[in-house]
């Protein structure tokens, strides 16, 4: 067993010959935030689609190591990707929702696992939404286009997509980047919420939003795991330069 | 051409003379003119068409009332006793393009879905030239093939199946169109973001799920617009209908009996002896502007569609 929810083990990712993770062992305990800091290209958003295994579908990419998910690897022979996915909830940089209703948005998780109760759904649904601080601006209008949203709004609708088919790690790939700053202190808001029920990874180019929302900060820099520590002790005394460099903004 | 070639001693002067940027204008300005005409072309040639057909179809329509054309359920304008109802040749036209939308439609569908979503790319790259030859096979020879090949076999089959049949023609256009609804689609497909894909994977989708669910919806104005396009090509083929589906225009959605379509009629007339003038004549300028009202709806449909599908940010 492993002692922490997500973990990698000396895990390395190649993109055919080209090494894009190099020997990266690093663990996430359970009802934590761990943001992912680091300059465009070091690797990170490579690393948080390890955890649901979104690499796979680029062709020619090799993984070596163990990922591993409640101490067991995803990686292993025999296992389900569509189970690991499941369980291991992502959210995008640009929201994606899909061209349905907010609802259907929302339940799609559970449809595909063929849930048909239609109580069930409708709980799920409004469950979801409240954990992501939407319902109340979209109870009255389930039935409209989740297009119809705003940006912000959508990013939150995304989340709640998420949730519903009830992950217990939720992986965010930079979730406000392409939203205003009020919009932006919504989702931050959210992470510290969602906190107390799932263990969140966020990639992040924003140091700020890295140091209010994490827990635990990891700086990556050309696929190499440069530094890992608790979020405050990166920001006000990191140990590496190459850390210090990144954060008051001398690289990157 | 000549005029180019005269203009271009001037400019030679003019770049003696250092000015440089008239002979830069006036070859500009020279060929802007030239594209001009012949953009211009195409537009009086439609003009022209659509002038020879409302002309002549008015001599039809003097003798034959609109109403007996588009009600009268025969159609013998070559015959002693003569009919002139339209709607044999259409339920004709429309039953041969529905049997070849039923046969392209589903597996046009199926292979665009394989093609976006599953394929890789060796194997894309041996079946789209496929298509592309499937494209380009004249349509005499998909006639020929509908009834000298498909009958006889269907014939195996279905006993009561007439040497000329609506189900054959039919089924041969089908083929004929497929690249059409294969390509469209799937360029419809592939337009659908794979951030959508991706939002369906980290769900847990499998890849039949996200096709079916995700993507196939997103794209479905743009497959709407492909179908439509492809019947209203349907529906103005000639040669694969003039040869196999019989030229007997009868009112009848019976796909085993032969039926005449409205562009087999016109080949029918004229080629034959038909005296030029006549009424029997003058009823192909009445059927070719039915034709041409019918895929011109068609057409339009069909970019109606996609325009408002490239304004929901599809591609």
């Amino acid at each position: 067993m492993s002692f922490f929810k997500v973990e990698t083990r000396n895990v390395s990712l190649y993109y055919g010959n080209t090494a894009a993770l190099k020997n990266i062992s690093l663990g996430v305990p359970e009802n934590k935030v761990v943001a992912i800091i680091g300059p465009s290209g070091c690797g990170k958003s490579t690393y948080l689609r390890l955890f649901n295994r979104m690499n796979d579908m680029i062709d020619d990419v090799r993984v070596e190591g163990e990922v591993l998910l409640n101490g067991k690897n995803i990686y292993a022979d025999g296992v389900r990707v569509e189970e690991v996915r499941k369980r291991v909830g992502m959210v995008f940089q640009k929201p994606n929702p899909f061209p349905k209703s907010i609802f259907e948005n929302v339940a799609y998780g559970l449809r595909i696992n063929g849930v048909t109760n239609k109580r069930y759904i409708e709980e799920t649904v409004e469950r979801a939404l409240r954990q992501a601080a939407l319902w109340d601006e979209v109870k009255d209008n389930l039935k409209k286009s989740a297009l119809a949203l705003s940006g912000g709004q959508q990013q939150r609708l995304c989340i709640a997509r998420a949730l519903a088919v009830e992950p217990s790690v939720v992986l965010m790939d930079e979730p406000s980047s392409a939203l205003d700053p009020i919009s932006n202190a919504k989702i931050e808001e959210l992470i510290w919420e969602l906190k107390k029920k799932y263990t969140i990874l966020i990639v992040t180019h924003n140091m700020q939003q890295a140091a209010r929302v994490s827990d635990w900060t990891a700086f990556f820099y050309l696929g190499e795991l440069i530094e890992y520590a608790e979020t405050k002790d990166l920001f006000t005394n990191p140990r590496n330069e190459k850390t210090q460099n990144y954060i008051t903004g001398r690289f990157g | 051409m000549q005029q180019r070639a005269e203009a271009s001693p001037q400019t030679m002067q003019s770049t003696a003379f250092g000015a440089r940027r008239p002979v830069v204008y006036y070859t500009d300005s020279l060929i802007k003119s030239v594209l001009f005409l012949c953009a211009l072309v195409s537009v009086f040639t439609t003009i022209a068409i659509l002038t020879v057909l409302l002309v002549q179809s008015y001599f039809f329509f003097k003798e034959v009332s609109l109403v007996e054309f588009l009600t009268a359920r025969q159609w013998t304008p070559l015959f002693a006793e003569k009919h002139f109802g339209i709607l044999p040749l259409l339920s004709g036209t429309l039953l041969t393009s529905l049997i070849a939308l039923l046969v392209s439609v589903p597996l046009g569908l199926a292979v665009a879905i394989y093609l976006s979503e599953y394929a890789r790319r060796p194997v894309r790259k041996v079946i789209k030239p496929f298509l592309e030859i499937l494209a380009g096979i004249p349509t005499i020879v998909y006639g020929y093939f509908a009834l000298l090949t498909l009958t006889p076999l269907l014939q195996k089959f279905i006993p009561h199946l007439a040497g000329f049949n609506a189900l054959s023609p039919g089924i041969v256009m089908g083929i004929m169109i497929l690249p059409l609804v294969t390509s469209l689609s799937e360029d419809a497909l592939r337009a659908v973001p794979d951030s959508l894909r991706e939002g369906g994977f980290a769900l847990g989708a499998s890849k039949l799920q996200v096709s079916l669910s995700i993507v196939f919806p997103s794209a479905l104005s743009g497959i709407m617009a492909s179908i439509i396009l492809a019947l209203s090509r349907a529906v103005g083929e000639t040669m694969i209908v003039a040869i196999a589906a019989g030229n007997l225009p009868q009112l009848t959605f019976n796909p085993l009996e032969p039926v005449s379509t409205m562009t087999a009629f016109i080949v029918q007339v004229s080629q034959g002896d038909t005296p030029y003038g006549s009424l029997a004549y003058n009823t192909i300028f009445a059927v070719a502007i039915a034709l041409f009202v019918l895929t011109f709806i068609l057409n339009m449909i069909s970019f109606r569609i996609r325009k408002t599908f490239l304004a929901a940010g599809g591609g």
